[in-house]
C-alpha cells in the first residue's frame, strides 16, 4: 500500500512497518540536496515531529514523522550520498522505517491518485 | 517538508531579459523588488559548476547603475566630489578603469558597497539593487552642488563568467580580448553602446555588460547561441560569490560593519589613510582609520564546518562548548559546489579570528566544529596584467 501525505512524503506499509521518502515533486522543489540527518534508530516519534532535515543548495527542510510510531532502519546510504535522494527519490533514496503504533491510521492519507491531483 | 516559499505583496519590477528567462524555463522569484531567476533547468548545483568549468550569463539588471557627472564637465571633479564619500582612491582611477569601492556613513559603517568606473567624461557606479535608491539619495545629498547624479534606467546588465567568458564574448566584441582584469571600456555590440568591464563577482574571469534595454534580449540570446554558455540564476550567483570570499550586501556587510570590521581594508589605498597626502576627509574617517592603527575588536572571517552541514546564515558561533554567550555568528553560509563541502563567512572576536582557530556553530540545537579559514575558500582566476 502506497500512500502520500501533504508534506509530500511517501509511506509504503509492510507489517506493521513503514517505509518513508519524500516525492520526486519535493525534490524537484527542493533541488539538489547536500545534506540529509536521520533520526537515531530507537527513537519514539509523534505524527508531526521533526524526524529529519534535508538541506539543499538553497535551504534546509524538515521531514516530519507523518505518523506516530518508533524508528527502526534508517538509510545510512542517503546520508553519505544525499544525490540518492535526487536520482530515486520513491526506491533507493528512501529516508526511514517507522514501526507504526497504529496502521488503521494509514487510512486517512491520501492514495497516488488523489495526491497526483494535489501537486497537479 | 516545510517550503522556504517567498511571499511579497509589493508589484514585482521586471528586468528587460524577464521575458527570456520565462522562455528558458526559470523559476522566478521575488528579490530586491524584482522578479529574478533563482534557477534554470539544470538547478543551482549544475550552474555553479557549469560556471567554474565553462560560462554563465547572468541578468544582474536589477542592480542600480548611477552616472555621476562634474558640472564641470571635468571627471576629475567627479572623483574628487565621490572621494568625500567613500576611503578610496577615486582621483587615482585612470579613465578605462573601475574598482571596488564602499561609501560610509558617520560611524564608519558601509551604506553600500560598489564598483565606481571611469568612463573619461564621467564616473558609472553600480550598485546593489537594494539600495540603489538610498545611494542615489546620499550622493544627491552631498554632491549636487559640484555634480549630477543620474539614475540610467533603461539599462540592462549581464555577467558573463567563467573560464570561456573571453572566447564567448569575442563572437560580438572582439576587441574584448584586450581588457585585463578590472578596465573598462565602451564597446559596440550588435550595433548598441554597451559599457564591457572586466570583472565580476564569481571568483572567475569574466565581463560585465550594461546595455540599452531595448536590445538587451538580443545581445543575451547573441551570447547563448555559444553552446558553452549557459543561463545562470541567482542561486548559482550566490554560491559562487560565498566560496570567492566576496561579500553580500545585507548579509556580510551593512550600515553597522565598518570595512575594516569586515577585512575590506585592502579597498583603502595608503593615500586616504593617516599620513597619506589625502587623509580622511570621508564620513567615519575618525572611526575607520583609527581602526587601521590600533585594530578592531571584531572581523569577518572564513568558516568551514567540520561536517557535512551546511551552516547558514544567522547561526550563532560560540568559542567552547559549555559556553551560554556566544562570540558572533554566520553571515553568509551553505554548501560550496566547487569545494564540495559546507563552506560560511562571519564574524568573530578578534582573538578568535587566526586562520585554524577552532570554533563551534550551533545547528539545530547542535554544536558543530567550525574552524577559522582564509577566504576565498577557492582560487580566483582573474586575467590580470
Amino acid at each position: 500500500m502506497l500512500k502520500f501525505t501533504e508534506d509530500h512524503e511517501w509511506l509504503k506499509l509492510e507489517g506493521d512497518v513503514v517505509t518513508v521518502g519524500i516525492t520526486d515533486h519535493a525534490t524537484e522543489q527542493l533541488g539538489d540536496l547536500v545534506f540529509v540527518e536521520l533520526p537515531q534508530v530507537g527513537t519514539k516519534l509523534n505524527k508531526g515531529d521533526g524526524a529529519a532535515v534535508v538541506e539543499s543548495v538553497k535551504a534546509a527542510s524538515d521531514v516530519f514523522a507523518p505518523l506516530s510510531g518508533e524508528i527502526v532502519e534508517i538509510n545510512q546510504t542517503i546520508v553519505d550520498d544525499p544525490s540518492i535522494v535526487n536520482g530515486d527519490p520513491l526506491g533507493a533514496g528512501w529516508f526511514f522505517k517507522l514501526k507504526l503504533t497504529d496502521t488503521k491510521v494509514m487510512e486517512s492519507l491520501m492514495d497516488e491518485a488523489a495526491y497526483k491531483t494535489l501537486v497537479g | 517538508m516545510s517550503g522556504d516559499a517567498l511571499t511579497n505583496s509589493e508589484p514585482l519590477k521586471r528586468t528587460p531579459l524577464h521575458g527570456l528567462h520565462e522562455d528558458l524555463g526559470a523559476r522566478m522569484v521575488p528579490f530586491a523588488g524584482y522578479e529574478m531567476p533563482l534557477h534554470f533547468l539544470p538547478g543551482v548545483l549544475k550552474e555553479h559548476l557549469h560556471t567554474r568549468a565553462a560560462v554563465g550569463l547572468f541578468d544582474v539588471s536589477h542592480m542600480g547603475q548611477i552616472a555621476l557627472r562634474a558640472h564641470s564637465a571635468n571627471v576629475l571633479d567627479a572623483a574628487q566630489a565621490l572621494e568625500r564619500l567613500m576611503p578610496v582612491d577615486v582621483l587615482g582611477l585612470v579613465p578605462g578603469q573601475q574598482r571596488y569601492a564602499f561609501l560610509t556613513n558617520g560611524s564608519g559603517g558601509i551604506i553600500d558597497d560598489l564598483m565606481v568606473a571611469n568612463l573619461g567624461d564621467y564616473l558609472l557606479l553600480i550598485v546593489n539593487a537594494a539600495r540603489t535608491l538610498t545611494d542615489a539619495e546620499h550622493l544627491r545629498s552631498h554632491l549636487s552642488e559640484t555634480c549630477d547624479i543620474i539614475a540610467m534606467e533603461h539599462r540592462a546588465l549581464m555577467a558573463l563568467q567563467g573560464p570561456k567568458a573571453e572566447a564567448a564574448l569575442m563572437r560580438l566584441a572582439p576587441e574584448c580580448v584586450m581588457m585585463r582584469f578590472m578596465d573598462v571600456r565602451r564597446l559596440a555590440i550588435m550595433g548598441a553602446e554597451c559599457v564591457v568591464s572586466r570583472s565580476g563577482y564569481t571568483g572567475e574571469d569574466g565581463f560585465e555588460i550594461s546595455t540599452p534595454a531595448d536590445i538587451a534580449r538580443e545581445i543575451a540570446e547573441g551570447l547563448l547561441e555559444d553552446k558553452a554558455v549557459a543561463p545562470i540564476g541567482l542561486g548559482a550567483r550566490d554560491t559562487l560569490r560565498l566560496e570567492a570570499g566576496l561579500c553580500l550586501y545585507g548579509s556580510d556587510i551593512d550600515e553597522t560593519t565598518t570595512p575594516v570590521e569586515a577585512a575590506l581594508t585592502w579597498g583603502i589605498p595608503k593615500v586616504r589613510r593617516r599620513h597619506g597626502s589625502r587623509e580622511g576627509g570621508f564620513p567615519g574617517a575618525g572611526v575607520i582609520l583609527g581602526q587601521l592603527e590600533n585594530g578592531v575588536d571584531r572581523r569577518r572571517v572564513g568558516l568551514r564546518p567540520e561536517g557535512r552541514a551546511p551552516v547558514r546564515a544567522g547561526t550563532p558561533l560560540f568559542a567552547v562548548e559549555g559556553s551560554d554567550e556566544a562570540i558572533g555568528d554566520v553571515t553568509s553560509g551553505g554548501y560550496g559546489p566547487s569545494v564540495e563541502a559546507p563552506v560560511s563567512m562571519g564574524y568573530v572576536p578578534i582573538d578568535h579570528s587566526s586562520s585554524r582557530t577552532q570554533i563551534l556553530a550551533e545547528v539545530r540545537g547542535k554544536r558543530l566544529p567550525v574552524t577559522v579559514a582564509s577566504l576565498p575558500f577557492i582560487t580566483s582566476h582573474y586575467k590580470r596584467g
